[in-house]
């Protein structure tokens, strides 16, 4: 483990692998070190956001460095199943890529379960990890300016679903009508860590 | 209800943010300046954290329908109630159906303007606030956008006028703390970015602020996986120009950050008009 400074804003906590990233996550989420606002998960790392006025980084980081991370196996956030029509623009892309036919892409999608390791890029996007290691594929050369809401893309090691129009440089394989993002529900977000994800296909 | 008859180049609805909710995607937003939002409260007696308005280089023209305490802090811009001119940092009563305006700023860039009870629009995730690059929040002011001003709070304001320092014009220093990424930099890179004077570009905005000057080489040239990042956050793209990012920047990133802002100046450096010079200071952050 390596505790990163930035400034009095925040500590970057690098550690080993995604599994490290998120059980100290799940940690800190139970018992979160005076002064912390927030916890931001990511692929190898996780950020302590602090409050300038109330943290001192030296305990923080100390408090840190004493979490005992037990036996939990990440977060268990339950299961949601995802329907959706295989039918995106880039599914033909996608199995020219992985070697696979389209129908195989659709069974590799579906077949494994994935789980949600980490939320960004925009208000309920998750970052779906441990599915078909067959279905890395890179990001599109060109990002398109208008992806539709709930279309459901790969790039690199990850599988994720926009939760509202925006641009985008995932390949995009499908589309569910899952409304995996309101800010008038609680949670607002359906793809949050440590949910496992089950994607089925309909027509 | 407080009428907004012309809102400047871009007029939002602040407070101090949302917090709790970075996991799933969510930033902070809020005021990009918020000790200015915060001293606007104060003044007029409401709590530091109470939503109010932000512009973007004044041009705001607002009419309340009832008799209002409101308090203008931030850039230092020539305002008016029906045309008369009143002082910035102080506590204003504006009667109803009274004009009040803000002007151009002579020096800082983003005003506040406090009502006594505050901006009572309805919160998205425990905070008011627009956050302009996730679209949560109200959105931004336009002419003829109704505000409604919440219940006066217990508190009274207890003072006419603050002692501010001014918002200074002239180059703005900016104390830094090296890393977490100075280690993916060339020492060059490193000593241009405590040596050398960099400029606020035109493309500012709530996300942040790109800088114009030396470029800053990378010594390691690999992808960086995506991490969390820090408000004040100077991150470096592959064209070697950093960015600092204010209130409504991304939750995570993917570029390294060579160095962060102090937090208490990340304030000052919302007030950063484009071609303003900026230079950093290297601070070690005190030890408690």
């Amino acid at each position: 483990m390596r505790v990163l400074r930035c400034a009095d804003s925040a500590l970057l906590v690098e550690l080993a692998d995604l599994p490290a990233v998120q059980a100290l996550h799940g940690e800190l989420r139970d018992s979160t070190p005076d002064g912390v606002l927030d916890l931001v998960p990511a692929a190898r790392t996780l950020l302590l956001r602090l409050d300038p006025d109330r943290a001192d980084p030296a305990a923080v980081e100390r408090a840190v460095r004493e979490v005992r991370v037990g036996e939990r196996r990440g977060d268990d956030g339950g299961l949601l199943r995802v329907p959706v029509v295989y039918d995106g623009a880039d599914l033909a892309e996608v199995a020219k890529l992985t070697g696979l036919t389209e129908r195989e892409v659709v069974h590799e999608h579906t077949e494994h379960p994935w789980t949600v390791a980490f939320g960004g890029f925009a208000p309920g996007f998750g970052y779906l990890t441990g599915g078909s290691p067959k279905l890395a594929v890179p990001r599109r050369g060109e990002s398109r300016t208008r992806v539709p809401a709930g279309a459901v893309g790969l790039a690199g090691e990850f599988s994720g679903v926009y939760p509202r129009e925006s641009p985008g440089g995932w390949q995009l394989i499908g589309r569910t009508h899952l409304e995996i993002w309101r800010t008038d529900r609680e949670p607002p977000a359906l793809l949050r860590p440590g949910v496992r994800v089950r994607f089925e296909e309909v027509s | 209800m407080i009428e907004i008859v012309q809102p400047g180049p871009l007029a939002t609805v602040q407070d101090l943010g949302r917090s709790g909710h970075a996991g799933i995607g969510v930033g902070v937003s809020g005021a990009a300046d918020r000790s200015s939002l915060r001293l606007a409260n104060r003044l007029v007696g409401n709590a530091e954290g109470a939503a109010a308005i932000e512009t973007t280089f004044g041009g705001l023209l607002l009419r309340p329908d009832r008799d209002v305490t409101v308090a203008v802090t931030g850039a230092d811009s020539p305002l008016t109630v029906d045309g008369r001119a009143e002082p910035v940092n102080t506590v204003l009563r504006v009667r109803a159906g009274a004009s009040l305006r803000l002007g151009a700023p002579a020096r800082g860039l983003r005003g506040y303007v406090a009502v006594r009870g505050g901006i009572d629009v309805e919160p998205v995730l425990g905070s008011r606030a627009t956050d302009v690059l996730s679209g949560l929040g109200p959105p931004q002011l336009t002419a003829g956008t109704r505000l409604p001003v919440g219940p006066p709070p217990a508190e009274f304001p207890v003072v006419d006028q603050a002692p501010v320092r001014p918002v200074r014009d002239g180059d703005l220093e900016l104390s830094v703390v090296l890393g977490p990424r100075a280690d993916w930099f060339t020492e060059q890179a490193v000593s241009a970015l405590l040596g050398e004077a960099f400029a606020a570009s035109a493309d500012l905005n709530r996300v942040g602020v790109r800088l114009d000057g030396p470029a800053l080489p990378r010594a390691r040239t690999e992808e960086l996986p995506s991490e969390g990042m820090a408000l004040g956050s100077l991150q470096v793209p592959p064209s070697g120009r950093p960015t600092l990012f204010l209130a409504d920047h991304p939750v995570t990133g993917g570029y390294p950050v060579i160095a962060v802002v102090l937090a208490a100046d990340v304030d000052r450096a919302a007030q950063a008009r484009p071609g303003q010079r900026v230079r950093f200071r290297q601070v070690t952050p005190a030890k408690r």
